[in-house]
């Protein structure tokens, strides 16, 4: 397309920039241009993004682990038991967490893009939006979780859970064993963003 | 149309030209439902600048491994969840 009219602006150009940052930048332009956006709308979006991490799943994870009852109501409404430690459970109307135990292991995947429970764990990891990753999972998971580092025996029952829709997953890991003594926070600090996704298991206790 | 926890489905085998969330894979394919998850607006429709009215009743469903990949390498009680839209499943006897 020919770019010979006479106004102020750069050249939009894709030169050194990776191909999805360009697309986002046309997109947010159009969204500005079109006033369905506003830039101050963006910035704030990618504010709270990046505001989020991984350990306010964790402290829901090791509170779950000490109290069976919010445990319960956690595995019921994850949003609710988000909303009773006052964490912020974002946009999506339902949060879903699924238990692992010794005879139950879930992995979660979006494999049509890659939707992921950011509110309560950060943005997600580049190998999850991956297509390796998206692809393999599903149809070869102890495969995948043993590139982790994760061997299940043949009496674990692996549940890939592909989220597909409007429900965000995510993993409560089982509690180390010797971890009886820990409190709370030094519980919290066992259950890693990865363990919440479903790829690894929760942290060793420190000795 | 509503679906009990337990109940025998199959994923409506479909081309669909256009945006669903509904993935190849499971297409065609039988499971069970585990989680019904309440309905919401549908994306088939929301993609295009629609409101995605009437919402659909989402559910999350369980497959066989062995019945998605004919070479699955793990144990038969392995598992793939998934969340499918009432108008992606049909019952199954």
């Amino acid at each position: 397309m020919s770019h010979d009219h006479a106004h102020d602006h750069d050249e939009i150009t894709t030169d050194g920039e990776p191909e999805a940052a360009a697309r986002v930048r046309a997109l947010v332009e159009l969204l500005v241009a079109k006033e369905i956006v506003t830039r101050e709308d963006v910035r704030r979006g990618v504010d709270w993004l990046v505001s989020r991490n991984p350990a306010d799943g964790a402290r829901l994870v090791a509170r779950a682990w000490v109290d069976p009852d919010f445990k319960r109501r956690l595995l019921e409404d994850a949003r609710e038991a988000a909303l009773v430690l006052g964490l912020d459970p974002g946009p999506s109307p339902v949060v879903v967490a699924l238990e692992n135990t010794p005879g139950v292991h879930h992995v979660v995947v979006c494999t049509l893009c890659s939707c992921y429970p950011r509110a309560l764990l950060g943005p997600p990891p580049d190998w999850y939006k991956s297509l390796p990753y998206r692809s393999r999972v599903v149809a070869d998971p102890r495969g995948v979780l043993r590139e982790f580092g994760l061997e299940l025996g043949e009496g674990v029952e692996v549940r890939v859970v592909d989220s597909t829709a409007d429900i965000r997953y995510l993993v409560v890991p089982a509690r180390p064993e010797g971890t009886e003594a820990l409190a709370e926070e030094e519980l919290a600090a066992l259950v890693t963003r990865d363990s919440m996704i479903g790829v690894t298991l929760a942290g060793t206790a420190p000795t | 149309m509503a679906f009990d926890v337990g109940q025998r489905v199959r994923v409506a085998e479909r081309e669909h030209a256009g945006h669903h969330r509904t993935p190849g894979y499971v297409k065609g394919k039988r499971g069970v439902v585990v989680r019904p998850h309440g309905a919401f607006r549908n994306p088939e429709t929301r993609a295009y600048g629609g409101d995605g009215l009437p919402e659909r009743r989402l559910y999350l469903v369980a497959l066989e491994q062995d019945d998605l990949w004919p070479a699955y390498p793990g144990p038969p009680e392995d598992r793939l969840y998934v969340d499918v839209f009432e108008h992606w499943l049909v019952e199954d006897s």
